[in-house]
């Protein structure tokens, strides 16, 4: 268990739902989910989840904080945004989903090796790199994200579609060596740690 | 009196004149009709028709008149004479519409309008212009008694007077209030619909004390009712003894509910420490006074758990089978009032559906924007004591599991204070007539819980329709109950919560101020309110076989020390059943009579047997069939020109002595037509349909006497809405007697 995780445990005893509405992404609407089961019969996801939006919430108020922190359900999530449009309650499902991933992560419990989640893991790395994305080194690093041989073996069955995206300059194999970032690197940086620092203040990570 | 003239106005209009040959219906309605005067007109209901036979009636003395035109349920306005006897043939939506187009059939739709026309001559005949009851001036009491002072007979006493209308009311406590007096709180009635509200029980009280035409009696009890709408006598009893009598003209019975005895749920930990229902949690949050509740024992509640249905929705038979309405609201209610008071308290609502009718979305809403958890699980096992456990089941997450709480709050159901049930009464009385002692005891016991002490022939209360409610239709007839001139309301009638029961009672209020005005003009209640006539009985004829008083289904009749049958005609809905249930048929009306149909029945004719025109004969209740026959010609529906219908007030009404008479005539079938019965019965008079199929169902014996085949004679139910199906049954029907062949009976009559 890491130390945040611990930390957090302490802190909120056994209140999962306070926790929740403390420091997960839109999670003080948690509450005001009437168990309709919209969401779950909405979801294009929903035959291949373990849990769905609806008893995520449901697990949340019973105080099952383990099983919904380390559960992979919300990393299924594909932003579809179906839930929400069919919400009676307008709870921001797809938000909360995210926020409840991005939380489980933080406190270094969320499931490892779950693809979503690495491959979040390697988009957010590539982008805080320069500000922007480069495609070719992300788009490789997820090639080889499972080792040298299936990365061979992906970047071949692509490879008439990565020429193609070169000829019609949609991709500048010089970009492979670091790239391009955006005007004022340093700025962007300093962005990103007071989004940080605020976020941390507000979630109660930090005093 | 003056003589009676008979007239017949025949239309030509609407198409009427193509297709029929009208001067030859003339010349049946004089003939055979016997009609002095006979008129056409090629726009019957226009301001020149009307006018003249408005003429006809002022200049020439015609007393009874004969339409024949549109459906009798067709411009009423129009044919609106009040002062003369009016017999309706239904020429447009009984025959032009029905009758399938073309020339082939020109024949049939002839002879069945030609029918139509003798039996319109036919009926009118045996009508006399009713009156209205001829005692009124003895029905002239507008005062309301209203029965309980809890919120809905405030309210109901309240409106009557508001509408300028005395009021009597009657409260069996020293103090007004009921069941809200107790209450800390009451949910929001109005928007934003998020706090709970101070109960307003004060301020009403003030309202009602303050009203001059409220006459109030405290510590008071119903203890004779008897009389009719209008002319209510009605005896109070004071704790202390002493009795006074009072006349009202319409009582308003509002005596409200129990809660379900928790004692009942050991289950659920009733009976046990610190496991209370919802009254119980009222009484404690009345004493915390908006502070932090405690429980019995002084320790401080930080956490609560509430048992949504407990007792409640109940399959198993052992508890109320029904949802109670207001006690989703009333727990989102109550677990405010920890949160209110203290945001840390752990508050769950255990459900398994949340209820909240009305604006209770916007409650529940508020409920969890505080915080109150709602879990979806049903309790299984509730143990009281120093800390409380409730095991149940997560109907979400799918297992079984507990909570700890330091109370636990039971959401019971409301069981109405309705008085004595009349089945077991029936059954109890019956046996005390016959002079069974056991019995007496048992009825003098049954009798203590009796609300309005009525002193009628059916029993002492209103009957009740469901799990013990005193309604009579929640769907078609709200407010109306089975008694005339007394009506229901609140939890008494229907489970509810505080708000619908103001809206309830003011509705109560509304229906017995029509009652007294109803009865001053001798005029029936609901649903023939316009209906001047009554029934009387020759009872030099009857055998007081007591048919009539039981079957009534509003208790109208009750029984001379003789057994003779006594009419309150007020008490009378106008239906007919008891005309029907007469074997020796001495009960009729003046516009409705065993004569005013057999008479129809006798005037068709019914061609010999080698013309294979088969006669079927339709009794179709005025308020659903009959409409539905109608609807079906409005859309040209066709169906066989054969049959020959007749609208009936009810299926109850419906005398044996027709069927007989129709089938002795040479009619190949009768088919009778009338509302849902049973437990979700459409019937407009409760019991009507039921008995009509009751009494046919014993025809059988006589049937085969005469020779006839069972079959001959069909019941069925037909809703308003069965304009399609109706066309069908008929059309089956027809094809099903024509395999039976013609009547053995043809011939004979
Ligand atoms: S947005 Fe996510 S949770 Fe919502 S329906 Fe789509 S995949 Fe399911
Ligand atoms: S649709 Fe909304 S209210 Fe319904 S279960 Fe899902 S989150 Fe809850
Ligand atoms: S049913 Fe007829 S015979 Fe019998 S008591 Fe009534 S009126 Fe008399
Ligand atoms: S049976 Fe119907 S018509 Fe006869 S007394 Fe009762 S309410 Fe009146």
């Amino acid at each position: 268990m890491s130390d945040l995780n611990t930390q957090a445990v302490a802190r909120y005893k056994n209140n999962f739902l306070r926790e929740v509405e403390e420091r997960v992404e839109e999670g003080d609407m948690v509450k005001m989910c009437m168990q309709c089961g919209v969401c779950a019969g909405s979801c294009p996801l929903g035959p291949h989840w373990q849990h769905s939006p609806q008893k995520i919430f449901m697990m949340i108020r019973a105080g099952k904080r383990e099983e919904v922190l380390t559960s992979d359900s919300m990393w299924m999530c594909t932003s579809c945004y179906n839930c929400i449009v069919r919400c009676p309650r307008q709870l921001p499902i797809t938000h909360i989903m995210h926020g409840l991933a991005n939380y489980a992560h933080r406190l270094g419990i969320a499931p490892k090796g779950q693809p979503t989640r690495e491959f979040a893991k390697t988009f957010w790395n590539n982008l805080i790199k320069k500000g922007r994305v480069n495609e070719l080194t992300l788009t490789l690093a997820h090639y080889f994200a499972n080792g040298i041989g299936p990365g061979i073996q992906i970047a071949l069955n692509m490879q008439k579609i990565g020429l193609g995206m070169v000829l019609a300059g949609r991709l500048n194999p010089m970009e492979i060596f670091g790239g391009h970032s955006v005007k004022d690197l340093n700025g962007f940086h300093a962005v990103l740690a007071k989004a940080k620092e605020i976020e941390d203040r507000k979630k109660g990570f930090s005093a | 009196m003056a003589d009676n003239k008979f007239a017949a106005y025949i239309c030509s209009g609407c198409g009427l004149g193509d297709k029929l040959d009208v001067g030859s219906l003339e010349k049946i309605a004089q003939k055979e009709g016997k009609m002095t005067v006979v008129k056409n007109h090629p726009f019957l209901c226009s301001a020149s028709g009307v006018q003249m036979i408005k003429d006809d009636i002022a200049n020439e003395g015609v007393t009874h008149l004969c339409i024949a035109a549109c459906s009798r349920r067709a411009k009423t306005e129009a044919f609106n004479f009040p002062t003369a006897a009016v017999s309706r043939t239904n020429l447009r939506e009984g025959v032009l519409w029905v009758v399938a187009e073309g020339s082939d059939h020109d024949e049939v739709r002839q002879e069945m309008a030609e029918d139509y026309v003798r039996m319109g001559c036919a009926e009118v005949k045996k009508m006399k212009l009713p009156e209205g009851n001829p005692n009124r001036d003895q029905a002239q009491n507008k005062r309301i008694l209203v029965v309980g002072g809890g919120m809905s007979g405030m309210t109901a006493a309240l409106a009557a007077a508001e509408a300028g209308y005395e009021a009597v009311l009657v409260e069996k406590t020293g103090a007004l209030g009921g069941f809200a007096a107790n209450l800390w709180k009451r949910v929001p009635f109005s928007s934003p619909y998020a706090e709970p509200q101070a109960t307003g029980v004060e301020e009403m009280v003030a309202k009602v004390t303050g009203n001059t035409r409220i006459k109030l009696h405290l510590n008071t009890t119903v203890a004779e009712t008897g009389g009719a709408p209008g002319r209510f006598t009605v005896k109070l009893a004071r704790e202390s003894g002493a009795v006074s009598d009072e006349t009202v003209g319409a009582i308003v019975q509002a005596s409200g509910f129990t809660p379900y005895d928790m004692a009942k749920l050991p289950e659920l930990g009733g009976g046990q420490a610190n496991v209370v229902d919802q009254a119980g949690l009222e009484a404690l949050a009345k004493t915390a006074n908006g502070g932090a509740i405690k429980r019995a024992d002084g320790k401080i509640v930080t956490s609560v758990v509430f048992v949504q249905c407990a007792g409640q929705r109940d399959d198993t038979g052992t508890h109320l089978s029904y949802c109670s309405g207001h006690c989703c609201a009333t727990s989102i209610k109550q677990a405010m009032y920890f949160k209110d008071a203290n945001p840390d308290v752990d508050t769950v609502v255990m459900y398994t559906d949340l209820r909240v009718p009305g604006m209770g979305e916007d409650f529940y809403r508020s409920a969890q924007q505080k915080g109150v958890i709602f879990t979806k699980g049903k309790a299984s096992k509730v143990t009281g004591g120093d800390s409380c456990k409730v095991e149940f089941s997560d109907l979400i997450l799918d297992e079984q599991t507990s909570v700890d709480a330091d109370l636990v709050v039971l959401a019971t159901g409301q069981v109405a204070n309705a008085g004595v049930n009349l089945d077991a009464w029936t059954e109890v009385n019956t046996a005390a007539e016959g002079g069974n002692e056991e019995a007496k005891v048992k009825r003098s016991g049954m009798k203590t819980i009796s609300v309005l002490n009525l002193n009628y022939r059916q029993g002492p209360d209103m009957p009740q329709f469901k799990h013990g409610f005193a309604d009579s239709h929640f769907i078609c007839f709200p407010y109306e109950t089975r008694r005339t001139g007394i009506y229901a309301a609140g939890p008494t009638r229907r489970p509810m919560d505080m708000l619908q029961a103001t809206e309830d009672a003011t509705g109560a209020a509304m229906k017995a101020i029509q009652a007294v005005e109803n009865a001053a003009q001798g005029r029936a209640a609901h649903p023939r309110a316009w209906d001047l006539s009554f029934p009387s009985a020759r009872l030099e004829g009857c055998t007081q076989c007591k048919r009539c008083t039981v079957e009534c289904p509003f208790g109208a009749i009750d029984e001379d020390e003789k057994r003779f049958p006594v009419f309150n005609e007020q008490r009378c809905r106008r239906c007919g059943t008891c005309m029907g249930a007469c074997p020796v048929r001495v009960i009729s009306f003046e516009n409705y009579s065993c004569d005013t149909v057999g008479s129809q029945i006798k005037a068709v004719n019914v061609p010999d047997e080698d013309e294979e025109k088969p006669r079927i004969l339709i009794l179709a209740c005025e308020n659903d069939a009959y409409p539905a026959l109608d609807m079906a010609g409005v859309q040209r529906l066709s169906y066989s020109a054969y049959v020959r219908a007749i609208p009936v007030r009810c299926l109850g009404s419906v005398n044996t002595i027709w069927i007989t008479d129709a089938l002795n005539g040479g009619y190949d079938g009768v088919m009778m037509m009338g509302c849902k019965k049973g437990d979700d019965y459409q019937c407009h008079f409760v019991k009507g349909s039921e008995m009509a199929h009751y009494r046919m169902s014993k025809i059988g014996d006589t049937l085969k006497q005469m020779g006839i085949e069972p079959e001959r004679v069909v019941t069925e139910e037909v809703a308003i809405t069965d304009n399609a199906r109706v066309a069908k049954l008929i059309n089956d029907y027809a094809a099903q007697i024509n395999d039976l062949g013609p009547s053995p009976m043809k011939g004979f009559g």
